[in-house]
Formats: C-alpha cells, structure tokens, sequence
C-alpha cells in the first residue's frame, strides 16, 4: 500500500533504530500522547528495541479513555430514549460509564448503531424520517472538523433529525495541564500526527519555549516513529528543543485552515471534563449558538444520575503516566479486555489494553 | 408457491409438507432423505467424529458466498479437523417470517453446490418459521457425522516441542468480505469470502504420511485465537514470524481502514497444523497440489519457552505476545 | 488518535470523492480538502479526507531514511 508499506521496511528499521542506539547518551523520557502512536508501538515492539536511555511513556492520548464518566453518562441516557437512534464509533461502545455501557444499553432494547463515518450517520438519519439520529462526537482535533462538516451537511440538506452530542476535546491545553501540574518528567514530546495535520506546529511552539520541552511531531508507522525519537535524541543530545515536524508527508505548519475554519463555524471552545485529570480550561469544543438545532444537549432532555468512579482504577494516574498500567492492583486480575472497569482497557488505544494484548511487561 | 415465506410453512401443515417435499427432498436427492422418516438410518463402523454448529451470519448474502454454502462447509471442515471424512450432515432451518422464497431457493441451492463438492450427504432436516423480528432473516443449523480413519489421532493437545506450524493461506478474507456489507461499514472491494470445504485437502495432507499433530480452522477469533487454544490445550509455547503470514493486500487495506488486526479476523477456508518438523515441507507441497493450499507455508514453530503463550516476531524485529481475541473487533477511529 | 489511512482519488463528484487503498474503494467527503484533485492520494479520516499527502516529501522522508541508514552502515563497519 503507497505511503505505508514503505514506512515499515525492516532494514530500514534496523539501520535507524542502530543510529539511535548510538547518538543517545542522555537520558530521554519522551511521552505520546497519541493512542494511535501508543498501539504502533506496541504493536510493532518498538519499546523493546530502544535503547535503555530512553523510556517511552504514554500520555492522556486517548480521546476515549479520557471521556468522564458524566459526559458518557448522558450518551447512554439519550440511548435509552424513545424514538432515538444512537450512531457511534466503535471505539465508545463498550467503556464502562457510571451505571452501564452503550454495549450494554443495546443488549437491553435501545438502537445503538455502530458507523465508520458520520456520512453513514446522516445517511442513517435520512432513511428513518421519524427517529432523532445522535451522533456521539467523540475525538479530538483530527475528528472534530468531520462532525463540524456534517452539521454543515445536515444544514445544506435540510436533514432536521440529526444531532451531536458534542465530547470533544483539544489536545495542546490538556498538554499544558499534565506539564504544570508537574508530576512527571518529560524530556521530549512525541506530538500526535493527525491531529497537528489540523492544527498545524505553531500550537505546539509553548512547549520547548515555556518548559525547555523537544518536540517531534510524528507519523505512526514504525519508521516514522524511530525517525522521531532519532530527532528527540538529537534535541535532547544537544540541548535544543523546539518544535520540528517528522511526518512531513502529513502535516504543514500551519495545518489544514479550511478544516480549521469548519470547525470554528460550527464549535465553539469551553471547558473540558477529562477523566482522571478533572476540568481543564478551554479543553472541550461545544456547538455554537447558531446550531443549537443540532446539539443533542439542548434538544432532549438528559437526565444521567450522578457520575460515578469506579472503584480502584487509577486509570487518571496511567492517563497523566504517573503510573503504568503494571503498577495498577486490577490489572489483569480484576480489569481485563473481557470484563473491564476503567476505560484505558476498553479502549483498543488504551494504554491499559495495548499493555495487555501486546504485553509490555514482556520482555521479548 | 408463495413468494415469501409463511409461518404456515413452518407448521407441519400442507404448506410445510410441500415446501419439504417440492423443493428440499428433489434437491438434495438420497436415499436417506427420500424416505422422509423422523430419522435417518444408516450404519457406519470405526470411530466416529460427530459435531454440531449454528450459522447466524449478517447479512445472509456476502461475497463469495452465503450462510447455506457456510452451514455446509463449516461443519463439513469442523469433522475434517479431527481427521475424520465426513458423511452426513442434517440441516435445520429457523426462518423469520417474511423471508423471500427466492432468497430461501438461492440458499438451498447454495447448500446442495457444497454438499456435492465436499462430497457429503443431507440426509435429514427441519424447518420452523418464526414471527417477523423473532429470527435475523434466517439461522441455520448443521450437524455432522465423519469416520476416522483408525491411524489418525488429532488434538489440539498433541503438539510437541520442536513441530512446525502450516496455514493454508491467507488470512481475514471471509471476515472482511462480511464486514464490508454491513450497514454504516460499506466499501466496495474485490474481497471475496474464502468459504470452502477442506476435506480433501486434509485427505492430502494425511496421505503425505507426515504425521499431523493438530489441525484447526481459524474461524471466529482467527488464527491468533487458535494458536492461543494449542499453546494451552499441548501446554508448549508457539512463536511465528509477521512476515511469513499471507495476507492479501486489499485484506490488509481493509483492515487498516476499520483498524482491525488480520490476526483476529474470521477465516471459513482455511487450516492451522502443527506437524513433525521433518516433514512440514512436505506437507506443504501436498498442499500446494489443491486448490485451497496453493498460498500453505510454514508460519513457525513449536517451543519450550512461554508455555501457553504465543510470541509473534514482528517484522521489526522485536516480539510480542499475540493474545487470544476477547470480545469482537470493532471498527475505530483510534 | 486517529486511524487515518493515505488513499488515492478516483473520481470527484462535487465534494464527494471515491477513494480507494490497496484495492479497497470508497465515498469520502472532500469538504475538508476542496483542493484535491483526481489522482491525488488523501489522508482518510472517518471517510473525510483531512489533507492532502505531499508526495514530495513523502520521497524526501524516505531519501532521508535510506541515508540515515547508509550512515549507518559506513559507521558500524569502521
């Protein structure tokens, strides 16, 4: 396949992860923060074949696992309303809220529809006249533009049975949280790829700037992400940092401006409620005023109960990798891909899942 | 005849005795099933394999087959795993009212082309109807009876330190070919279900006089799933190499598109065998000679290490756990 | 985040486009990326095209990686 078998060339691999080996002398923390880059890594075992100078940790990157329980409750909630069909990714389907899972709110009777793409949403909107269409906009900034795009749809095709419930969330403030609140130690950034294909490099420029931070915005095959690590290293080597784009093929420095503008027309920013961290300030994207007929908030009536956490996950402390998903009590034993209670296992990005199937406490 | 199914026909009635009668008996042409006793009778001498399964498949129609060709071939390969040769198959079938009698004809058909290449008879049946929303269009179930032929032995528990681990091709194209016509996933490609009975094949790789350790098909859960059930069933370890796994690109397209991982998707024509590692390549020849062996290589091998766990070398070069498949592959956007 | 896939631009109709990776075709929107042109190979994001792939530096990408990886080569076998 053009622009992906060519990053995963083994001897390519080889070559540049040897080049690695040898340049870093430092020591390099570098977090993703990217589930997308959490399960290449996984997958592809790169952890193992880094050298001992660099940890990689894994950072709230997981659009799904960082969904609070309240914000997920009110998707479950409009579910088991009548007459309403509920569309979602997959990846939201079976995270556990407070009191039951969409997965589960299907097995009881309520129309929960899995769709790849909110073009199928609205398609499905269009063929049942007479039910509410709500789409679950779950994602952060790569997503974000395509749920502003169908509400544009919508309008321009006079669908009025279509809503979003909007849980999105921007990742640069959550980013300026995790650094301020101080808990962990990060050398370098492994910045995600398809979100900075929205938004661009520029967001990023506060981190070296204000916190002495390297940052490489990466691809995510395995040579991409060897590539940036191999541009961290050189950063860190060198005391350097600032921010620089690997996944050139992708990303522009100043992003995708018409997608910017889309959602700009269509979202507007507020506060985000990020599992595990709390309130961020200006981290979450709600509907504007001039499309309110679309936001699922202001057009039923959702009553969630109250939010509840459960017991003994520590899924906040793995989502701000203050804690891995080893040092968890419920990991494996309690928390599993069958029987999950916290998010970070659920979602196949999860850290706690990709630790799991892929077994980074294994040492090859 | 009714251009749809009704629940009378379902009843045992008139309606119930023709549909039978009219178009399932002439069909499917035997002795046994002419008789239309309660039973079928036969004798058959040695050790018996005998196995059962149900077919739920959404949608009925997919590429490269249906759920009649999968009724057939899914319990013809079920026998043919434990080395047995398959004789005869019941099928049972639950309709939900409302069903096209075209659709049920195009099915029964489909059911009569399978049980003729695989060489196996339908010797007994039943149909009920079911109200409207109580079935998904149609289920049905296959029973099957096989006789084993007295020098083979074939478990899942016989693998042994040191064997070599045979697919006979490539993987995830009857998952992908499913999955790619289901409401709110469509796309259009050239996948085509590998649905397809594979007791010759097993006959060949038998007569090779290789001995055969294990033999599985990779179906819900694909390969990783089955290679976690021999690691645990023979308590021994099994390593294999990402880059000697055929998967065809459009497949791999495909489940990079909906972020599945071809390792855990569904195979209905295809086989999993640990043999003695002496004579693996020439069980993989005798493969080759069918036509559902032709892409069969050595994908690894059994080890003392990691016992109970299976250990897939990427093409990186690093390791890592491949682990039996919990729950289903959504599609994802992470 | 983000399962997105490079796919390549078969046909445009308005903003729907067909695209289509390693022989697997589909509608996408273009809504995001008016720009692309039939030919041109797209990032697939949830069935929206979110860029457009610079094929220029996707060859430059790998150049740098084959170099890398001759420099390599010289320096381990000094």
């Amino acid at each position: 396949m053009k622009f992906i078998s060519e990053y995963r060339d083994a001897e390519l691999g080889k070559k540049l992860i040897a080049r690695i080996q040898q340049r870093s002398t430092k020591p390099a923390r570098l977090m993703e923060f990217c589930g997308g880059h959490t399960v290449s890594i996984a997958k592809h075992g790169l952890r193992q074949l880094l050298p001992p100078t660099i940890t990689m940790l894994s950072g709230p990157g997981c659009p799904v696992c960082v969904t609070a329980s309240a914000d997920l409750d009110k998707a479950i909630a409009l579910a088991k309303l009548p007459d309403v069909i509920i569309t979602t990714f997959g990846d939201m389907i079976k995270v556990p809220a407070s009191r039951s899972s969409l997965q589960q709110v299907k097995a009881e009777g309520g129309d929960v529809r899995i769709v790849y793409s909110t073009l199928d949403a609205l398609k499905i909107a269009q063929s049942n006249p007479s039910k509410s269409v709500v789409f679950i906009g779950v994602g952060f900034e790569t997503t974000a533009p395509t749920i502003a795009a169908s509400v544009l749809q919508a309008e321009q095709q006079g669908i009025d049975n279509y809503y979003v419930l909007s849980l999105h969330k921007l990742c640069p403030p959550v980013v300026k949280a995790l650094l301020d609140s101080g808990e962990v130690k990060i050398d370098g950034i492994v910045c995600p790829g398809h979100v900075s294909v929205i938004i661009g490099s520029h967001p990023y420029e506060f981190i070296p700037r204000d916190y002495g931070i390297a940052c490489v915005i990466s691809g995510f095959e395995p040579l991409d992400i060897l590539q940036c690590v191999d541009m961290l290293v050189d950063q860190i080597e060198n005391g350097q940092p600032k921010v620089e784009i690997a996944y050139r093929r992708g990303v522009k420095p100043e992003g995708n401006r018409i997608a910017l503008e889309l959602m700009d027309k269509v979202f507007e920013v507020c506060d985000g409620n990020w599992r595990g961290i709390g309130v961020v300030p200006g981290s979450g994207l709600r509907l504007r005023k001039e499309y309110q007929r679309y936001d699922a908030e202001h057009n039923f009536e959702i009553r969630p109960g109250e939010p509840i956490e459960p017991k003994g996950c520590i899924c906040g402390d793995i989502l701000r990798a203050v804690k891995t998903p080893l040092e968890c009590k419920l990991f494996r034993k309690v928390c599993n891909p069958e029987h999950p209670v916290g998010p970070c296992m659920v979602s196949s990005e999860g850290s706690c899942a990709a630790y799991y199937q892929y077994g980074e406490g294994y040492g090859g | 005849m009714e251009d749809k199914i009704l629940l009378a026909h379902g009843s045992g009635g008139k309606l119930s005795h023709d549909l039978v009668a009219q178009n399932f008996v002439p069909l499917f042409d035997n002795a046994f099933l002419n008789k239309l006793d309660d039973s079928a009778v036969f004798e058959l001498e040695g050790r018996l394999a005998f196995t059962t399964d149900s077919y739920v498949v959404n949608p009925i129609f997919f590429p490269g087959g249906d759920i009649g060709k999968l009724a057939v071939c899914g319990t013809v390969n079920d026998l043919s795993m434990s080395g047995a040769v398959p004789k005869y198959l019941s099928i049972a079938l639950i309709i939900e009212e409302g069903l096209l009698m075209s659709d049920l004809r195009r099915i029964m058909a489909s059911i009569k082309k399978a049980a003729t290449e695989a060489g196996v008879k339908i010797v007994t049946g039943d149909t009920k109807v079911v109200n409207r929303g109580s079935a998904d269009k149609l289920f049905i179930n296959s029973a099957g009876v096989g006789v084993i032929p007295s020098s083979v032995d074939i478990s899942g528990s016989n693998a042994r330190v040191g064997d070599k681990v045979i697919l006979s091709g490539s993987i995830g194209d009857h998952g992908i070919a499913v999955i790619s016509q289901r409401e709110g996933l469509q796309f259009s490609s050239s996948v085509k279900s590998d649905c397809a009975p594979l007791n010759k094949l097993v006959a060949e790789m038998l007569n090779s006089g290789v001995d055969i350790r294990c033999l599985r098909d990779p179906t819900r859960g694909g390969l990783a799933s089955t290679l976690n059930e021999f690691a645990e069933s023979s308590k021994v370890g099994i390593r294999i190499e990402e880059q000697d796994i055929p998967v065809h690109e459009v497949v791999q397209a495909a489940c990079e598109l909906l972020g599945f991982d071809p390792l855990y998707v569904a195979n209905e024509g295809k086989l999993v065998a640990v043999v003695a590692a002496n004579g693996a390549e020439k069980v993989v020849e005798a493969m080759r000679r069918n036509k559902y062996g032709k892409e069969a290589a050595i994908i690894g091998e059994v080890v003392s290490e990691h016992t109970g766990r299976v250990i897939l070398k990427t093409r990186m070069g690093a390791s890592r756990i491949v682990d039996m498949l919990v729950g289903e592959q959504l599609p994802r956007i992470c | 985040m983000c399962l997105a896939i490079p796919a390549k631009v078969k046909s445009i109709d308005g903003v729907e486009a067909e695209v289509e990776v390693g022989g697997v075709s589909r509608k996408a929107s273009i809504m995001l990326t008016p720009e692309a042109r039939v030919g041109d190979y797209v990032l697939l994001h949830t069935g929206y095209a979110i860029n457009v792939i610079d094929e220029e530096e996707a060859q430059e990408t790998l150049k740098i990686f084959r170099e890398m990886a001759e420099a390599e080569a010289k320096d381990s076998s000094n």
